[in-house]
């Protein structure tokens, strides 16, 4: 077979890779070989710019069960024989060509990773970026990923209960939709997607195998250009109520009938190519399938169409051979199909056929093995001459304008209320969610235990675009505080690496840089990295998106009946925990209020991860004691805005005095320096004593009360404040074209 | 009393039902769309969810599901059922109750608390209700614009078969509180005998104050007062 550069660019292979492939094999690929090989070396299935990097993360801990990379996701243990598994995954390709179903198919994906380890999901959020919407074009894509996120998780029945969003230029045409969920069920019940036993069958359930997806994978992994959009048949179509049946099925297996099988793998990128081989190359076997058996929706689909199909709704299931009639009735019970369509072999190989015709043979050593590529990462100049610049130079902000900053930051795109979105949201499904959309972090309680969950998404690519390193850590130690504000204990977290082309040295800086920082964080927060997903080439020909290494993280309650809330309480004395009220204009880096301000980023943020682990357990310790009524997260939009929300959450005002708010009003009210909380309490002496013997800064702001927000110049009817907060997102998507 | 909860391809408020009756004490078993048999003495619910995925029209194939030739019977002999959601839209479809669930007025899915006063005490679900209190339960539906003829709808509510309708906190019936553009602010109806109940909002979500409330076991302890039960 002579190779030309049309089909190796249809498997984004490159000609360097085709002649490895050539070495290993000894002799020129099939057809399907080079499809097979194409998609498990693509950057989306073989992380070829990222994995020698994932050596940094910090993967054990107290309560990490199944470490990163041993299974489709990482698992924790909350105690009691319960675990939680979860996993983030990125489908942005998708997504920028149909919002609708990319997002859908996006959110089915995530749940098939979960359900294939036997545990039940309770949870799904979603971390999403686009560019303004003042553009219709965005609009359209903010929409119809929102729909399509409510569409599949509505009908499956899963709630989706948190997540964020943020709105950048550098995401137009390139937005982000990164979709998380949450399992949890018995330790006894966690399966595992390895084809062990030789001579067991493979059973393909669920969906008839269709010609949509071909090359999915491979299109995650180029970059988007003017003719993305004839791409469209990459995009796949979701059928929730398929997939509801599926995980139905399967998580009644994994409950009651643990011992009938092997293994449960999930089709995901790259179809029944990669969940055959990846499942092979975990157990050690190898395997042999006829994709004459496989059931299709199409005719005449070719064998290398039916291996790289990436058509939804499909799980591998590997039983044991005495149970394959028990397997089979049960999946026929929830009126699905399953098919044998292979089984487990020892000789290491990928055995395809077609009928009695052979069509690939191959290693699954070599399948498993992509090439590796360093990066070459150069920092970009511009760094340095945006962290020199003077901060300070810029004028302050005027006390007669502070009132209407504050609302002003409270109508932006990136801090307004969330409600239009979570609103569409089924979030309550299931019975287990005790803090709604809209907190901190949401929160979901273990029936039957005394336990719960708390979790969270959060990454800020403003501050990892200024300061790679520095950016990252902040957004794993927002995530921490965001659970922390609950009252819950960090435990672990799972990363969604979205970054540009790898190739170009400023990304892989960028990226290096991001994993390093990631790293640092996560281990002075002591949670782990138990499981993750990168997406790379995020560009359009204008530019790359924002560096965005969104974090996941899930966090332990011990009593859901003492859990925190964001809302203020009337007569509860505010206390701003972390940091002194006067602020330097250099937290104004990367900041909201620097963005309506400056119209762009500048300047160098920083992170004190020693503060930050000191302020997480102080609030922890002074929860247990009993000392918080409240406590919010002091982040997007600084210390004015975290005391508007938790105003707003408590239908109360602040009487917040006149402090000292030092020589720059601008950073002390909209400053976003990391490792911060306000917090309600009704023994401040008490709280102030513990932060002093925890060498954590804490100032009394004032007390809860009346109807008005009052902190230095400001003063805001808080009933006004509610108007602004949320009225903002619904005006802007009903908005006119500033374009 | 026990409850025979129903459970189609796609329904998903199943187990938040057998939840719920467990708070007040009812135990249930959970009956697959293929069964045929239903006991006299069962409550059977209708849970929540997307039947067949609501291909088609919401309920409008789950109608043709075995069980429910046997629940038309068990409603024919007087026996209870409670179709919660797409439940309801399952009743509607399958002829026993009147009108039908448009898409909301808003064209979105909605969900989030909503107020509901009982307008109708003359039913097993109501009887034990306070009409003068607010309860405060959850929707979250995409079709839930309730919609009958005007001369069906005077029917319904000159003969008392108005269960419930949408409110505000303090129980005033009001076009700002009302989710989803139903006529005349209708959350649920009755049949004529008064054993068959649908309703859009979901009771089953307010089952625990640890959930954020518990203000719909006040139904299912109506029905266990009107049953002659007295509940947990």
């Amino acid at each position: 077979m002579t190779v030309d550069d049309h089909t190796l660019a249809q498997v984004a292979m490159s000609r360097d890779e085709y002649a490895r492939l050539l070495d290993l094999l000894d002799r020129e690929p099939t057809e399907v070989e080079l499809g097979m090989a194409g998609a498990l070396w693509s950057e989306h299935c073989g992380y070829k710019h990222t994995r020698p990097l994932f050596k940094h993360f910090p993967t054990t801990g107290q309560y990490v069960l199944t470490k990163v990379g041993e299974e489709n996701a990482g698992a924790i243990d909350l105690g009691d024989g319960w675990c939680a598994v979860f996993k983030m995954e990125s489908h942005n390709h998708p997504s920028a060509i149909e919002p609708y179903e990319g997002a859908a198919t996006g959110v089915g994906g995530i749940l098939r990773d979960i359900f294939a380890m036997g545990m039940r999901p309770i949870a799904l959020l979603d971390s999403l970026r686009f560019g303004p919407l003042s553009i219709s074009h965005n609009r359209r894509l903010f929409k119809g990923v929102v729909a399509g996120i409510g569409g599949y998780g509505n009908c499956i029945g899963v709630p989706t209960v948190g997540g964020e969003v943020q709105m950048h230029p550098a995401y137009s045409g390139n937005p982000l939709v990164n979709a998380m969920c949450v399992g949890i069920g018995r330790r006894e019940h966690l399966l595992s997607a390895a084809a062990r036993g030789v001579g067991n069958p493979l059973v393909l359930v669920g969906a008839d195998t269709g010609r949509d997806g071909i090359h999915g994978a491979t299109f995650a992994s180029v970059e988007l250009d003017e003719d993305s959009d004839q791409r469209r048949p990459a995009v796949q179509v979701g059928n929730p109520f398929m997939e509801k049946l599926l995980m139905e099925a399967c998580v009644e297996l994994a409950e009651q009938h643990r011992d009938w099988i092997e293994g449960l793998q999930d089709l995901g990128a790259a179809g029944l190519t990669s969940s055959a081989v990846e499942s092979a190359n975990r157990a050690g076997t190898g395997f042999e399938l006829d994709v004459a058996l496989v059931p299709r929706r199409e005719r005449q689909m070719t064998p290398y169409e039916v291996m790289l199909s990436e058509s939804q709704e499909r799980m591998l299931v590997i039983p044991k051979r005495e149970h394959l009639d028990d397997v089979l009735a049960l999946f026929r019970k929830w009126e699905l199909h399953a098919d044998v369509v292979g089984r487990v072999t020892d000789d290491q190989m990928a055995t395809i056929r077609d009928g009695d015709a052979v069509v690939a043979r191959i290693p699954i050593a070599v399948l498993s093995d992509p090439p590796q590529y360093d990066l070459e990462p150069i920092r970009p100049a511009e760094l340095d001459r945006l962290h020199a610049e003077d901060l300070e130079a810029h004028p302050d902000l005027a006390p007669a304008e502070a009132s209407a900053a504050v609302l002003r930051l409270l109508g932006s795109e990136n801090i307004a209320s969330r409600r239009w979105i979570f609103r569409q949201y089924d979030h309550q499904v299931l019975n287990h969610t005790v803090v709604r959309p809209g907190g901190d972090a949401a929160v979901l309680w273990l029936r039957g235990t005394s336990r719960g969950i708390a979790v969270a998404t959060d990454c800020n690519g403003r501050f990892v675009a200024l300061e790679p390193r520095v950016g990252a850590a902040m957004a794993v130690a927002e995530a921490a505080r965001n659970v922390v504000a609950t009252g819950a204990t960090p435990a672990a977290i799972t990363d969604c690496l979205n970054f540009g082309n790898p190739e170009k040295p400023g990304v892989a800086y960028q990226i290096e840089q991001s994993i390093l920082g990631l790293s640092d964080a996560a281990r002075a927060l002591g949670t782990p990295v138990i499981s993750g997903n990168a997406s790379l080439y995020n560009e359009v020909p204008e530019a790359a998106v924002l560096p965005t290494p969104a974090i996941g993280l899930v966090g332990v309650i011990e009593d859901i009946e003492r859990h925190l809330e964001i809302g203020f309480h009337a007569g509860d004395t505010v206390v701003l925990v972390g940091a002194a009220l006067a602020q330097p204009a250099q937290t104004l880096a990367g900041s909201e209020y620097q963005a309506l301000t400056l119209g762009r980023a500048a300047g160098r943020p920083s992170i004190d991860l020693g503060l930050e682990v000191r302020v997480q357990r102080l609030v922890l310790d002074a929860h247990r004691r009993g000392l918080l009524t409240s406590a919010h997260d002091c982040a997007d939009g600084g210390l004015a805005v975290a005391l508007a929300e938790s105003c707003m959450a408590g239908g109360v005002g602040l009487r917040g005095g006149s402090p000292d708010l030092g020589a720059r009003l601008d950073a002390a009210l909209f400053g976003e320096a990391p490792s911060r909380f306000v917090v309600g309490t009704r023994d401040v002496a008490g709280l102030m004593e513990l932060a002093r013997a925890a060498e954590v800064p804490a100032v009394v702001l004032g007390e809860a009360g009346g109807t008005v927000l009052a902190i230095g110049p400001v003063a805001l009817d808080v009933a006004v404040v509610v108007e602004t907060y949320e009225r903002a997102l619904p005006d802007l998507l009903s908005g006119v074209d500033s374009e | 009393m026990r409850a025979a909860v129903l459970v189609f391809p796609g329904t998903w408020s199943d187990s938040d039902c057998v939840y719920a009756l467990e708070q007040v004490g009812v135990p249930s078993r959970r009956v697959w769309h293929r069964e045929t048999r239903i006991d006299p003495d069962e409550l059977v619910v209708l849970a929540g969810g997307f039947s067949y995925g609501d291909y088609l029209r919401c309920g409008a194939i789950a109608r043709f599901s075995p069980i429910m030739s046997a629940v038309q019977a068990h409603a024919a002999r007087g026996g209870l059922v409670i179709g919660i959601c797409n439940g309801f839209q399952i009743l509607c479809e399958a002829g026993m109750l009147p009108g039908v669930l448009m898409r909301n007025a808003s064209l979105q899915f909605r969900c989030q608390d909503v107020h509901l006063r009982a307008d109708s005490l003359a039913s097993p679900f109501t009887q034990g209700l306070d009409p003068t209190r607010a309860l405060r339960v959850p929707i979250s539906h995409g079709e839930g614009n309730y919609f009958a003829d005007d001369a069906t709808l005077d029917r319904l509510e000159a003969t008392g078969r108005v269960a419930f309708r949408y409110c505000d906190a303090s129980g005033a019936v009001t076009p700002e509180a009302n989710p989803n553009g139903s006529l005349r602010n209708i959350a649920g109806v009755l049949n004529e005998a008064g054993n068959v109940l649908g309703m859009m909002p979901h009771p089953e979500r307010a089952c625990d104050p640890r959930l954020g409330g518990d203000d719909g076991n006040a139904i299912w302890r109506s029905v266990l007062g009107a049953v002659g039960v007295s509940a947990r």
